[in-house]
């Protein structure tokens, strides 16, 4: 586990006024507004209290509320993830911070047979307004163990929803909005994000949560991406431009549910689509959205929907090999 | 003893014998599907015990817990409706027998993965500690369950915080087919709460009372304060693990002598020597019992089937291809 710091931005009362802000600054002022609005929402996970989050997440939270709303655990993912199911069943609307989505894997038990069931299992009577939220993707060396993507694994369990926000705009309203919601929710963060910057304004009014986000505008392909694969995106786009081709770029924010209709009115302007994808091909939430694309806007697609992914290899630690692992802006103008 | 309570008791365990071998045979007749784990033996364990919680407390369950919903108070005909898979089931028909619910008495289920109570149980506790609650959460576990990693991890966690939970191991000598010498290295259950500074005790779980007193001890420590506790009960079950295993790996000496030692037959024979019951009183709660149980099974077999494939899935019915909500 690397801690990665950044010692020139400021806490939470200088985070607030700030035109431009990190996405850990925005996930931070949406824990913050949430805890002081409802009482019943409260943070778990390892590393959460004093020593402030791995990313700086909850940075803070433990001096203003405590640890009994910001509790400290031990090293057992999955028993504090089922603390978090428990505490919702009874009425909370617990936080669960795991801190890399690797780590998750030990704790599926508890998302997957618990929280994403307990709805329709007992016929409607019970609810988990619980959040998980979890950073992954590859970042800097950091390994096989460290560094992969979880969306496949969570991608098919129905009673979740999953979103990535990309941009503290994002972060800030899709973390709002699962904490205020009365499902599962499992909010997948980007380690390379955390510290990246944007604008944001806590009072503007939210897109719905699961609803995906045109970054650019074109009329020549359309780029399906999200998390750290937007900016590469956007990236390539710019450049694509430059021999006059002009493609539009969605940013999907949640992964289920998809937002399906928007995908096909960039499609029927466009007609063609890649998706560009930071986890592995074979399986992937790539597979679903151009299979789904394939099948709704057959008529519009003058090619099939391709699919732009990671190599389906564990991730190596040597940072050449890393980097070509994953797609970069080059291996996106070429597909286009 | 007083008369009212040794009438509840005898009744509840009545009831928990009875409704289990009605059980088997609509299982049998194939009313019943899937995976069914039944109590017979075990009686003591959940009607001692959760005699001596209080309403307002939780109780969170294993796979094996028709007779822990039945004695919380959860209606012999909701729960057969569950088990017959029917609207009316006090989890809709979505359950099964594996998974029953009824959150307005704060039961909370039925687990079917060996291990989940505890974290569940943990986290209500961790609730009630955090909003001051005077009520606790009774958690039931078998012996097989104490070697998951959750049972180790959520103790730890339990004991640190303090949290109001009572950990009441249903110690039936078995995991399926695996007697406890052969799954575990310290089979006295109770001695790992001590590993995490909790303290916990043995008791006969096949005697009512000695269950009743040991936890109402128990629950006094838990609900003053002072952190979890944990009551091994020792137990044992006639059947199999489950209406799919005969429990041909034990032998029939072993099960005669844990007969021998019947919860429901040693209770009414002390009840009576004790003159807490009368042979009239006894003969009374069983027959009305039978009609109880005969009422269940008739009102399961006559509900309707749920029609809804995809309700409860999430809270407001969510279209994955839409994307709006």
């Amino acid at each position: 586990m690397t801690r990665q710091r950044n010692d020139d931005v400021g806490s939470i009362g200088t985070a607030r006024s700030a035109p431009e802000l990190e996405v850990w600054q925005a996930l931070n002022i949406a824990l913050d507004r949430a805890m002081e609005r409802d009482s019943a929402v409260f943070i778990l996970g390892e590393d959460v209290g004093l020593f402030g989050g791995s990313y700086r997440v909850t940075q803070g939270l433990f001096a203003k509320y405590g640890e009994w709303r910001v509790r400290d655990t031990p090293i057992s993912e999955n028993s504090f993830v089922g603390i978090g199911v428990g505490a919702a069943l009874a009425g909370g609307r617990p936080v669960v911070e795991i801190m890399t989505v690797n780590f998750a894997l030990l704790a599926l038990d508890s998302i997957i047979n618990m929280a994403a069931k307990m709805r329709y299992m007992s016929g409607g009577q019970m609810q988990v307004p619980l959040v998980v939220r979890m950073p992954g993707g590859v970042a800097k060396q950091l390994g096989a163990q460290h560094s992969q993507r979880l969306e496949h694994t969570l991608l098919n369990v129905p009673g979740l929803r999953i979103v990535t926000p990309a941009t503290p705009q994002d972060s800030y309203w899709q973390l709002s909005q699962a904490i205020v919601a009365d499902d599962p929710i499992i909010v997948l963060e980007h380690e390379l994000l955390y510290f990246t910057k944007g604008p944001f304004d806590a009072d503007a009014l939210p897109p719905p949560m699961h609803a995906a986000a045109i970054r650019r505008e074109g009329s020549d392909v359309t780029l399906i991406a999200w998390h750290r694969m937007v900016s590469f995106s956007m990236d390539a786009a710019a450049k694509l431009s430059d021999s006059g081709i002009e493609a539009e770029v969605i940013d999907l924010r949640s992964l289920r549910p998809v937002d399906l209709p928007l995908l096909r009115e960039s499609v029927s302007k466009t007609h063609r689509a890649i998706v560009v994808e930071e986890d592995c091909r074979f399986g992937g939430v790539g597979a679903e959205i151009a299979a789904s694309l394939n099948e709704a806007a057959y008529r519009d697609l003058v090619s099939p929907v391709l699919r732009l992914a990671a190599s389906d290899v564990p991730t190596p630690y040597n940072a050449e090999l890393e980097r070509a692992s994953i797609p970069g802006i080059k291996d996106i103008i070429r597909v286009v | 003893m007083q008369h009212k309570l040794a009438r509840q008791f005898f009744y509840d365990m009545t009831l928990a014998r009875q409704f289990e071998q009605a059980a088997a045979e609509q299982y049998t007749q194939g009313k019943i599907g899937g995976f069914l784990h039944l109590y017979p033996g075990e009686e003591a364990v959940a009607v001692g015990s959760l005699h001596a919680a209080e309403a307002g407390d939780y109780v969170v369950s294993t796979y094996r817990e028709h007779v822990h919903a039945m004695v919380w108070g959860v209606s012999p005909s909701a729960v057969m409706a569950e088990l017959f898979g029917r609207a009316t089931g006090c989890s809709g028909g979505y359950g099964g027998s594996m998974h029953l619910y009824d959150v307005s008495r704060r039961f909370l289920g039925g687990y079917a993965i060996v291990g989940e109570t505890f974290a569940i149980a943990a986290g209500v506790g961790y609730w009630l500690r955090l909003n001051d609650s005077t009520h606790i959460v009774i958690c039931y576990f078998g012996d097989g369950a104490a070697n998951q990693g959750t049972f180790h991890e959520t103790l730890n966690m339990a004991s640190l915080w303090k949290l109001p939970v009572l950990f009441v191991c249903e110690n039936n000598r078995y995991q399926i087919g695996t007697e406890i010498h052969r799954h575990s290295a310290v089979p006295d259950i109770y001695r790992h709460a001590s590993a995490y500074g909790i303290d916990g005790r043995q008791v006969d779980g096949m005697d009512v009372v000695a269950v009743y007193e040991a936890t109402r001890s128990a629950v006094q420590h838990v609900r003053s304060g002072n952190g979890p506790y944990l009551i091994e009960c020792e137990t044992y079950r006639y059947r199999g693990h489950s209406m799919a295993d005969s429990g041909a790996y034990r032998s029939a000496l072993e099960l005669a002598e844990l007969r021998a030692r019947d919860p429901l037959a040693l209770f009414r024979e002390r009840a009576l020597t004790q003159e807490w019951l009368n042979e009239s009183d006894c003969q009374e709660v069983e027959k009305a019992v039978e009609g109880v149980v005969v009422d269940a099974v008739r009102f399961a077999d006559e509900s309707p089937p749920p029609t809804d494939l995809s309700k409860d899935v999430y809270a407001v019915p969510l279209d994955l291809y839409g994307g709006r909500p």
